[in-house]
């Protein structure tokens, strides 16, 4: 056991930090749910991938620097020390990538995987619908055979896809054996969003923003190369991308802990009311044990283990403790809580509105119990 | 980097976890309680041979003088067996606690005698005069009348030959003393647990008994203070587990509405809860285990991180667990009642979480913290 990075990770990280005090732009940019926030984060995206730090733990043949888990968890530590802008592209770089790199043809990885971690081709997810949310399986928007026989018609109705107003592309699972039990006759599809049939209505969050969508298809022409995975193995390979989202990759811890770091700051600067101290000291703590843990599950899979059912309890405690540390931030602020002012309390109260989104995305909490219950306890399934 | 325990750390604390289960299952802590003076004396001593046999107690003493010359990291997984079996000996405090101070003071011969009695297994080693509060070590040792000294809540002292204790004094500061048994009166203190060797000492000062004082003294109880708090969260994430345990197998049978009442989601969510806060506590620990083995400079901010969070996941999967038992698991009858009050003692003992969580919020504002080598910083 060695919590320490070794010298090749601290020559990583001071290359990492160096790039990005040089790079990160100085004014926080537009929202990236507004159209010219959007395009502001892709111009972003296009500028970490010229100098290869978009996907540094992608293979160097799609744009990424090869390297392992431990120097990813460096490089986002730096990342959000720095306080580089949010990912526009992290649909696609830290869900649908990892599910390319592992189910994709050599031909499906050339085609996206460049766009994707050059910001040119943003990836929006095309799960839920308006009668399947914690139900999954419950999905009814189908695909079925196209007259030639050589691509696909989709037919139904996505919602909630995040980014979706804006996005390029969209990958998701539709039904393609009716008749199959709820889990099988699923296929993943990649769908681009400009394609004939596809419309799509922004839905404004409740921070007014337009940040998710719906997105209606109506026979839809993708072909059989825009097909992910075996045909009707779309479930399996849409959990890939579920234990991506819950696990590790897409809540890198250093996003806590620098937002922990940043509460104490704000207690310090409102005299440190001694009302406030427990909860500060929480929110710090599940912070940083979040990191601890992510080291643990990281180098577990350095050690060529695989990722276990504990990574089911990930999603549940960063979430909360995203919550958590925004409600404390806002309980410090008092009545300047509501204050849309730049900086300072207006970054904690947008914060604290996309935490509460937290919980409920990616399957929601209480889902998320379940499975903790079911897989890691054992108990029967309801 | 490389947060995860060696091939040998997993093995030695399977090994105890055999042991344990082996010499010491479920009703031998029914007959802890339960049974006579003698017999609960014999199966004790027992217990500690065996303990003694696997190296437990030396495994921080070095080589040199007999001990097995390991580190924190392997003592963590022992000690978390010592919760997973609710041990009532003091393995801490002799493992944990007395060992490694007494071999950073080797040379004084008071210290010397001590370490030789530990190492050769007969018995533990009794601790006490250090409380862990707001503003960090403080003794709960008082001066009589008589002109002795009164420490309570003495660890281990029924059995012990050697009593390591602690007193300070407002103007010269602290004292560490190893005081044979022979030279005390002891006071045994009934408590909740009922399987705790908890007493009030009586015992002279003496220069003879002397194994530090001023500086140094306050450096080594500073350090007992930053394992006390570590180690017991150990044994607390070992409760926890434990608890979390019994609660689902016993949901897994028992039957409600024709069903295994574990199938409903709200005593699934009840048991996700107390397996989850379990699942973030345990790297603390392990980090703090870390630390301690690596005098990190970060060790006390780690150590209370530790306890506050192994003793909120201790005290929430006894909750949940009582009340996934229902009605039974508020019987004697039911084991759980055990595991349950050594959870609630040792979340109450080497401070609290709410102290701990003071502790480490007051370091993290002066930013000595994470002081590391690969400090990612702020």
């Amino acid at each position: 056991m060695d919590l320490t990075f070794d010298a090749e990770h601290e020559e990583f990280r001071a290359e990492a930090r160096a790039w990005l005090r040089a790079h990160v732009p100085h004014e926080p940019l537009p929202s990236l749910d507004t159209a010219a926030g959007f395009e502001a984060h892709r111009a972003w995206e296009t500028a970490l991938f010229s100098d290869r730090w978009s996907v540094v733990s992608w293979p160097i043949e799609f744009g990424g620097r090869g390297v392992g888990i431990m120097a990813w968890l460096v490089f986002e530590e730096e990342y959000y020390r720095a306080r580089a802008p949010k990912r526009v592209s992290q649909n696609g770089i830290f869900l649908l990538g990892p599910t390319l790199l592992e189910y994709g043809t050599p031909a499906q990885k050339e085609r996206f995987l460049p766009p994707m971690a050059s910001g040119e081709e943003i990836w929006c997810q095309g799960w839920s619908e308006p009668d399947a949310g914690s139900d999954l399986a419950a999905i009814r928007s189908r695909a079925t055979r196209n007259a030639g026989g050589d691509g696909w018609l989709l037919n139904g109705q996505k919602t909630w896809a995040s980014r979706g107003a804006f996005a390029d592309w969209c990958f998701g699972i539709f039904r393609t054996d009716p008749q199959a039990e709820r889990h099988r006759g699923l296929t993943y599809f990649l769908v681009a969003m400009d394609a004939p049939g596809v419309t799509v209505r922004p839905i404004p969050q409740i921070d007014g923003e337009t940040g998710f969508a719906e997105i209606f298809f109506e026979n839809v022409e993708v072909p059989d190369a825009q097909v992910l995975g075996d045909e009707d193995a779309g479930w399996s390979v849409a959990m890939s991308t579920a234990g991506s989202e819950r696990g590790l990759s897409l809540r890198s811890p250093a996003r806590y802990t620098k937002a922990a770091a940043r509460l104490i700051d704000l207690f310090d600067q409102r005299g440190a009311p001694p009302m406030a101290a427990d909860a500060v000291a929480r929110a710090y703590m599940d912070a940083e044990a979040y990191r601890l843990h992510t080291y643990w599950t990281a180098s577990q899979v350095a050690r060529g283990h695989a990722v276990g059912p504990e990574a089911s309890c990930n999603k549940i405690f960063w979430s909360e403790t995203d919550v958590q540390i925004h409600e404390t931030a806002l309980a410090l602020l008092g009545p300047e809580a509501e204050l849309l002012e730049s900086g300072s309390p207006g970054e904690w109260l947008d914060g604290y509105l996309f935490s509460l989104a937290g919980p409920i995305y990616a399957g929601t909490n209480q889902i998320q119990r379940n499975v903790v219950a079911e897989r890691l306890l054992g108990l029967p399934r309801g | 980097m490389d947060f995860s325990f060696s091939d040998e750390q997993v093995e030695l604390r399977h090994a105890v976890r055999h042991a344990l289960a082996r010499e010491f299952p479920l009703d031998a802590l029914r007959v802890t309680v339960q049974t006579t003076a003698d017999e609960r004396a014999e199966r004790a001593g027992a217990r500690w041979r065996m303990l003694a046999e696997l190296g437990a107690p030396a495994l921080l003493v070095p080589e040199t003088a007999g001990g097995l010359g390991l580190s924190d990291v392997d003592l963590v997984g022992v000690l978390e067996e010592a919760g997973w079996s609710a041990l009532p000996e003091p393995l801490l405090e002799t493992a944990g606690l007395a060992a490694p101070m007494l071999a950073t003071l080797l040379p004084v011969a008071p210290a010397a005698g001590a370490l030789h009695a530990l190492v050769s297994g007969k018995a533990p080693l009794a601790v006490g005069g250090i409380d862990i509060g707001p503003g960090g070590p403080s003794s709960p040792t008082a001066v009589t009348p008589d002109g002795m000294l009164r420490t309570p809540r003495v660890v281990g002292a029924r059995t012990a030959t050697v009593y390591l204790l602690a007193c300070r004094d407002p103007d010269s500061g602290w004292q560490l003393h190893a005081v044979p048994a022979a030279d005390c009166t002891l006071a045994p203190t009934p408590t909740l647990d009922g399987t705790r060797d908890l007493s009030t000492v009586h015992w002279p000062l003496s220069s003879e008994t002397l194994l530090a004082y001023g500086v140094a003294a306050e450096a080594s109880v500073g350090l007992m203070a930053d394992r006390g708090a570590a180690g017991s969260a150990a044994l607390l994430i070992g409760l926890a587990d434990r608890m979390i345990t019994m609660a689902a197998d016993y949901a897994k049978e028992r039957h409600q509405f024709g069903k295994p009442v574990g199938s409903f989601q709200a005593v699934k969510h009840l048991l996700a809860d107390a397996r989850v806060k379990l699942e973030f506590a345990r790297p603390a620990t392990y980090r703090a285990a870390w630390s301690l083995a690596s005098a990190q400079p970060s060790v006390s901010h780690d150590a209370s991180m530790a306890k506050a969070m192994a003793s909120d996941a201790a005290d929430l999967a006894a909750r949940v667990a009582l009340q996934v038992h229902g009605a039974i698991g508020y019987t004697w009858e039911c084991d759980l009642h055990f595991f349950m009050k050594r959870a609630w003692a040792l979340s109450a003992t080497w401070g609290d979480a709410a102290t701990h969580r003071q502790l480490v919020l007051a370091q993290a504002r002066r930013r000595g913290v994470p002081a590391r080598r690969s400090d990612p910083g702020t």
